[in-house]
């Protein structure tokens, strides 16, 4: 709102409970100045209530949120100058767009003729000045949406929370807000971006770094490179991008997956200790090639673009995503998978899971 | 449609026709009939005149009719503001406060009418709350009946409205008091004139309390009607129904309207 310092989100080691049932628990985590930070996890793990704890809307039972460098933790939700849009956009049916966006600025006194300007503004930035004079019942899903955005951005707030925008566009619309989004960032460098989504595409392309929770708790933090190409848990690997997880034996100088021999870089694990091999199933090569795997076709699906094969190796399925075959193998065929050894990342068992 | 064999159609019709007409249409009829007549010895009325109208549209009637939408007018905005102030504050509260609050306003629907009116005069007969004789005692009676209704209307519509338009109102910095204004009343305005509506039509038809209360200087429409008919002028009493009826509906149109301007879904 005012002290325009320093803004950014810190959560110092907050929980959040209902009746004894912990949604989100001890949280650490540090959004910068302009950073855009994305929460990213299955419904249930916590990311919503943090966004809320941010908001206001939660009150931790322990733990203290701060917006720069002001302790939050005991505001009420309107004193935090806070910019917010939900997935439901939640516009004020009765108000007029324009009035919409003026909402926040009316709400603090803002005189008149900077109300209209920014009102004025905000709608430039989003797209929208042409529907100022609609009601939101006349707008399709996204244009409510910028609308939301431009509401949230017209009272200049240091902190965006935005909780899951984009799930309820269809998928082309969600691809354009995307793009949309980022530019607008780049035109706000300023603005602290807390993004909730379920949705890894979102957050790989928007976020400067990518937070996963499962289950109440935060599991990685890092930039959307590092948990991609080297996710230090399962549940990471898995969540962000999809893999292939094979249990292996760690020996010398490579793994041994199913009795095969796959040369990997061991990293710091022991010789002789059960490991996770991580590879993304689109590295995943078909026919002769390094790291031979050998096994029976147990499902193929055509995705325009790309076939996912299913292959059975030693009792674990390993999935392959090929550029569109010409010809595919057909179902119970054998056939030889391969990846290189740079592009699989050994994990050690067990973390993660808990 | 839900029957889809004519045949079937047919004798929907026909059960509703048998229900609905002695029920509920024909004794209105019959009230409409007798109201521009001067006998009724046959099957159907006659003498018919004009008579019973302009003498019910005169004199102690009129003031009756203004009277008693004054006090339905009046009790329907009192019931409304305490019923939809209470509900607000209910919203806020635990569950278990908010059902005893609940039942609280319930109370006077439950009591029988008659006690409630007993039950007031008892109360306010002797100074310093002295309203007995007054007009203040019949609005308050109507105030007391129809309050339940409103709160009970307006409390089952503020838990449809969904948090996230208060939630959005207060991440933009919108005080309590301005979402409430601004966002919450706003979007509660269907609901409230429903409401309103609803009130003042018992309002104007509430009898059986106004009877104990009322003084001879407040005498609400309804009980000028009680008593042409009890002393026999069951003409000039149908005509006074049928004014009352009349006016009754007019306002309830006239609320509708503003009921649709205010939805906005």
């Amino acid at each position: 709102m005012s002290s325009g310092i320093s803004s950014g989100i810190r959560f110092d080691s907050v929980s959040v409970a209902y009746d004894g049932n912990v949604v989100l628990d001890s949280l650490d985590l540090t959004v910068g100045p302009g950073e855009v930070m994305a929460l990213l996890g299955p419904s249930g793990s916590g990311k919503t209530t943090a966004l809320r704890a941010v908001a206001g809307f939660v009150r931790p039972v322990s733990g203290r949120v701060f917006l720069g460098d002001r302790d939050v933790t005991d505001l009420p939700p309107h004193r935090r100058g806070i910019g917010m849009v939900v997935q439901q956009y939640a516009l004020f049916p009765h108000l007029r767009v324009a009035d919409n966006v003026a909402f926040g600025l009316r709400a603090r006194r803002t005189p008149k003729a900077e109300v209209r300007e920014r009102v004025a503004e905000a709608l430039e930035m989003t797209g929208m000045a042409a529907y100022a004079r609609r009601h939101p019942r006349e707008l399709s899903g996204g244009q409510q949406q910028r609308v939301a955005i431009a509401r949230a951005l017209a009272i200049r707030p240091e902190v965006l929370l935005l909780d899951e925008p984009l799930s309820a566009l269809d998928a082309q619309l969600r691809s354009g807000m995307l793009a949309e989004l980022g530019r607008l960032h780049r035109e706000l460098p300023d603005v602290s971006i807390l993004y909730v989504t379920h949705d890894q595409v979102e957050a790989l392309t928007l976020a400067d770094r990518i937070a996963v929770m499962d289950r109440a708790r935060l599991r990685a933090c890092g930039t959307p490179t590092e948990l991609y190409r080297a996710p230090a848990d399962e549940f990471t690997a898995s969540f962000v991008g999809g893999a292939n997880l094979l249990p292996v034996t760690v020996g010398a100088g490579g793994v041994d997956f199913a009795g095969v021999a796959v040369k990997v870089d061991t990293g710091g694990v022991a010789a002789g200790a059960r490991a996770t091999l991580c590879v993304r199933p689109h590295l995943v090569g078909l026919g002769e090639g390094p790291n031979r795997l050998v096994g029976t076709v147990t499902d193929v699906q055509w995705r325009g673009a790309t076939h996912r094969l299913c292959v059975e190796v030693g009792g674990e399925v390993v999935m392959a995503d090929l550029r569109e075959l010409r010809d595919p193998p057909g179902f119970g065929d054998s056939v030889s998978l391969h990846f290189a050894a740079e592009d699989a990342v050994l994990l050690p068992v067990g973390v993660g899971r808990g | 449609m839900l029957v889809h064999s004519r045949g079937a159609r047919w004798a929907v019709w026909a059960v509703f026709a048998v229900l609905f007409l002695p029920l509920f249409a024909l004794p209105l009829l019959v009230v409409l009939g007798a109201s521009s007549a001067t006998h009724w010895s046959g099957v159907l009325p006659s003498g018919p005149t004009v008579a019973n109208f302009r003498s019910a549209t005169r004199g102690d009637a009129l003031q009756a009719l203004t009277t008693s939408l004054v006090t339905a007018v009046t009790a329907s905005l009192l019931a409304l503001a305490v019923g939809t102030w209470a509900a607000l504050a209910a919203a806020g509260l635990k569950k278990r406060y908010r059902r005893i609050v609940d039942a609280l306003f319930v109370l006077p629907v439950a009591v029988p009418s008659v006690v409630v009116g007993l039950s007031l005069l008892v109360a306010f007969s002797k100074p310093p709350m002295l309203l007995n004789g007054t007009r203040w005692i019949v609005i308050l009676a109507h105030t007391v009946l129809v309050t339940a209704f409103a709160h009970q209307s307006v409390s089952a519509a503020i838990t449809r409205l969904d948090p996230a338009y208060e939630q959005a109102a207060a991440s933009l910095g919108a005080r309590p008091a301005y979402v409430l204004w601004r966002v919450r009343l706003p979007l509660l305005l269907p609901s409230l004139t429903a409401a309103a509506g609803l009130c003042f039509a018992l309002s104007m038809g509430e009898l059986s309390a106004t009877m104990m209360l009322y003084p001879p200087d407040w005498t609400p429409l309804p009980v000028l009607i009680y008593s042409a008919t009890d002393r026999g002028a069951l003409f000039a009493g149908s005509a006074l129904a049928v004014v009352l009826m009349a006016a009754t509906l007019i306002v309830l149109f006239a609320v509708s309207r503003v009921r649709n301007r205010a939805s906005y879904r």
